[in-house]
């Protein structure tokens, strides 16, 4: 938009530089035109269609390489690729939004989405929908909003559980624990046989392990249309209960992140012997542990609830691509996504940033399949589940790890910290329930779009021969 | 003729009435009415969805513990940064102002230079040196064999670390207006002093200080609202951790107000914050009336 308006009057200023003599002033205009130029394009001379594609953190230096490739192939169209930080992505977007200045695609944290379609922001991406099953369903449907695809995954992320594979070799669980009471296991004997100084790592201020622990233990965390916490409920209090014996038994220190000098040198030292973690430190441990700490860790994905169960459910996170409604150019965004989403196009990317794809097709690339340390998110990826898909997530999430830290301190009882956290959530909905009880009234467009979230899908049903039991080891 | 000359003074005061209105009381009430309504995320797709919730934001923030953790950061700040700021500055504005002293132009630029710095280069700057394991802080204390604390990482050291660098940062303003009230102060009462016997401490302690009054006031007054309002420095450091210990009363209605959208709540955190400097201003100014 900006180059078709500014660039028939940078000509004009530039045919009138020719012609008049060279001074100063006329210097400073040209440098200013130059300047003008370059704001307005890369190619001041071509008519391609602009698409402006936000992408964030280091992604956004790497995609630039993959853009050449995308412009080959479409000489209509010129990608102008803007990097922001992440930690700075979130406001940007929003203040984007209501200054009306959203670009036309962007990288988008998947667990922002129901944000932004809140908002009205995003375009219904419905029609990329083609290869739906060659992506990992958990991770697919935190795109899904309302029964309405909004965006496309482009890497993944979830937790895994890291090892120290000869510590827990040595107390006879080489391939990690697969059950809750296995793990429990595996830790008292760690403890008992002072193998370790503490069987796990799980700091206190993140809600991720606590999550993770509630998703296995098949918590919806939050009531069907997400307008109620549903943290006193048995799935949930089992999950907080095995959690909580974690700090109690002596298994895990109670620390918090900050608390934390040097994660890898006192994971190399044999500190400790689980964390609970994510793709991007199977990167981090292979260039920070030492040489000889190298096949002395692995990665697996994490422990099932019950006996009857594969393995546990994970998080499913990541960066998915997202069309902005207010775009000019959805056309030519769509054809990006698509370009981005192509398999090999995944693994180029996988080997420039080291984010892991979202189709399983790539996957089948020698560089991951032969991976053993990936091989355990391969296997988690397929169970996997979205975070509840409601705008004040990330506000539960942080009353979550903090009455998750006071009862792991000891400071509340967990009963008593479970009713907190129902209470904190059911205050943080007060608005959602509103905008449902008067959407009969006509009130409120988005109180429609709202009432379809019905903010989680049931992904992995219990096994139905299991009943709910009391986490092994808890009195 | 009363008429007339109301009228005169009323046309005399009318830019800055109408200043004042525009840029000061539309503001403070716009944004009253703000923090009387829910205005959040829900609002921005819809308009529809704003309600007039009365005090119900307030309520809540006072019902926030996080909200009370930041009360006490931005007083933790206040308290020692504030007194700590003035007397630096005060004894820099005696160091430069001392008759001993030569080259005071170059003294006064040194000390006023990081005020006009731009702190969020200062502050990225400042990382460096708080490295736990790189920074020079560290490898000087190392050196002389004292403990190296992870400064913006331990929660005990976040804090002071930020302290010392808003510090260093606005020292200079207030120097300078000290350096200004020394020297309206006359050279005869010195002497006078002098001449009763008063010793270097004596003179400063019966002459400079009392004539520095309405210096201290104003110094005092213009610190402590810049310390209230302290953000930029955590926001670039520690983004308020580790563990909210950094967390200023700002820093947490940027957040609301800019990374969970609700606005009418954050308005309520600006108003209070309003208020608690409104009510440190006005006591300063008694205190100063006192003496």
């Amino acid at each position: 938009m900006l180059n078709v308006e500014c660039r028939p009057k940078a000509e004009a200023e530039r045919s009138h530089i020719q012609h008049s003599t060279f001074n100063i002033e006329h210097s400073t205009f040209a440098f200013l035109i130059v300047l003008l130029l370059f704001r307005c394009s890369a190619h001041p001379s071509d008519n391609r269609e602009p698409l402006e594609f936000w992408a964030l953190g280091s992604e956004g230096e790497f995609v630039q390489k993959l853009m050449p490739e995308f412009e080959r192939r479409n000489p209509n169209i010129h990608v102008v690729v803007q990097q922001i930080p992440w930690n700075a992505a979130h406001e940007k977007l929003l203040t984007a939004y209501v200054g009306e200045s959203t670009p036309d695609v962007s990288l988008m944290g998947n667990t922002w989405m129901p944000e932004f379609v809140a908002i009205r922001a995003l375009d219904d991406l419905g029609s990329l929908s083609k290869q739906q099953s060659d992506y990992f369903p958990g991770i697919w449907a935190t795109n899904v909003v309302g029964g309405t695809l909004y965006g496309i995954p482009w890497y993944v992320d979830t937790r895994v559980l890291f090892y120290r594979s000869d510590i827990l070799a040595a107390v006879g669980f080489p391939h990690g624990p697969r059950t809750w009471a296995e793990w429990r296991e595996a830790m008292t004997r760690i403890r008992d046989q002072k193998k370790s100084k503490w069987g796990i790592l799980i700091p206190t201020n993140e809600y991720e392990p606590l999550t993770v622990l509630a998703f296995s233990a098949h918590s919806p965390l939050l009531n069907a249309d997400g307008t109620r916490g549903a943290f006193s409920q048995p799935q949930f209090t089992d999950a907080f209960n095995f959690y909580v014996s974690l700090f109690h038994d002596g298994f895990a220190p109670k620390v918090s992140n900050a608390e934390i000098a040097n994660l890898y040198q006192q994971f190399a030292q044999g500190e400790f012997t689980m964390y609970i973690t994510g793709p991007w430190n199977v990167g981090e441990f292979r260039r920070r542990l030492p040489p000889e700490m190298q096949d002395k860790w692995a990665t697996a994905p994490l422990p099932a609830r019950d006996a009857g169960e594969p393995t546990g459910i994970s998080m499913a996170g990541g960066g998915s691509l997202v069309v902005f409604r207010a775009s000019k150019h959805k056309d030519a965004a769509r054809k990006l996504i698509e370009f981005l989403s192509e398999p090999q196009q995944q693994v180029r990317f996988y080997e420039l940033t080291g984010d892991l794809p979202a189709r399983r097709s790539a996957w089948q690339s020698p560089v991951l399949a032969t991976d053993t340390r990936f091989a355990a998110f391969r296997i988690q990826f397929e169970r996997v589940a979205p975070l509840p898909k409601v705008p004040e997530w990330e506000q539960i999430a942080t009353a979550i790890y903090d009455r998750g830290e006071a009862a792991a301190r000891g400071t509340v009882a967990p009963k008593v910290a479970l009713a907190q956290l129902d209470r904190r959530a059911d205050e943080l909905l007060e608005k959602r329930r509103w905008m449902l009880e008067n959407r009969d009234e006509g009130r409120g467009r988005t109180a429609t779009e709202i009432s379809r979230i019905g903010h989680r899908a049931r992904f992995f049903p219990r096994p139905s021969s299991l009943v709910p039991a009391s986490p092994p080891g808890s009195p | 003729m009363r008429n007339r000359e109301s009228r005169a003074a009323l046309l005399f005061l009318s830019p800055a009435i109408v200043i004042l209105s525009v840029f000061f009381f539309a503001p403070v009430i716009a944004g009253f009415l703000l923090s009387v309504t829910d205005f959040d995320l829900y609002t921005l797709g819809d308009v529809h969805n704003l309600r007039f919730v009365a005090l119900h934001n307030y309520r809540e923030l006072l019902a926030n513990p996080v909200f009370w953790t930041a009360f006490l950061n931005t007083l933790y700040f206040a308290l020692i940064g504030g007194p700590l700021t003035v007397a630096v500055s005060l004894f820099a504005a005696l160091l430069v102002n001392s008759k001993l002293t030569r080259f005071k132009a170059a003294f006064r630029t040194i000390y006023f230079a990081p005020v006009v710095t731009t702190l969020v280069a200062v502050a990225l700057v400042f990382k460096y040196l708080y490295h736990p394991r790189f920074g020079i802080i560290n490898i000087a204390l190392g050196a002389l064999h004292l403990p190296q604390p992870d400064w913006l990482g331990d929660p005990h050291y976040a804090m002071p670390a930020i302290i010392l660098l808003a510090v260093w940062k606005g020292f200079g303003y207030t120097m300078i207006i000290f350096i200004a009230g020394l020297q309206n102060i006359p050279e005869e009462l010195y002497e006078a002093a002098r001449l009763d016997g008063a010793g270097a401490w004596g003179q400063f302690r019966h002459v400079t200080l009392p004539m520095l009054g309405p210096t201290f006031l104003f110094v005092g007054i213009v610190v402590a609202i810049g310390q209230l309002q302290i953000f930029a420095e955590p926001y670039v450091m520690t983004q308020g951790g580790p563990l909210n210990k950094t967390l200023t009363i700002v820093m947490m209605m940027y957040q609301q107000g800019f990374k969970f959208w609700r606005m009418g709540y954050a308005a309520s955190v600006a108003f209070i914050l309003f208020l608690v400097i409104g009510a440190a201003t006005l006591l300063q100014m008694r205190m100063g009336e006192k003496r």
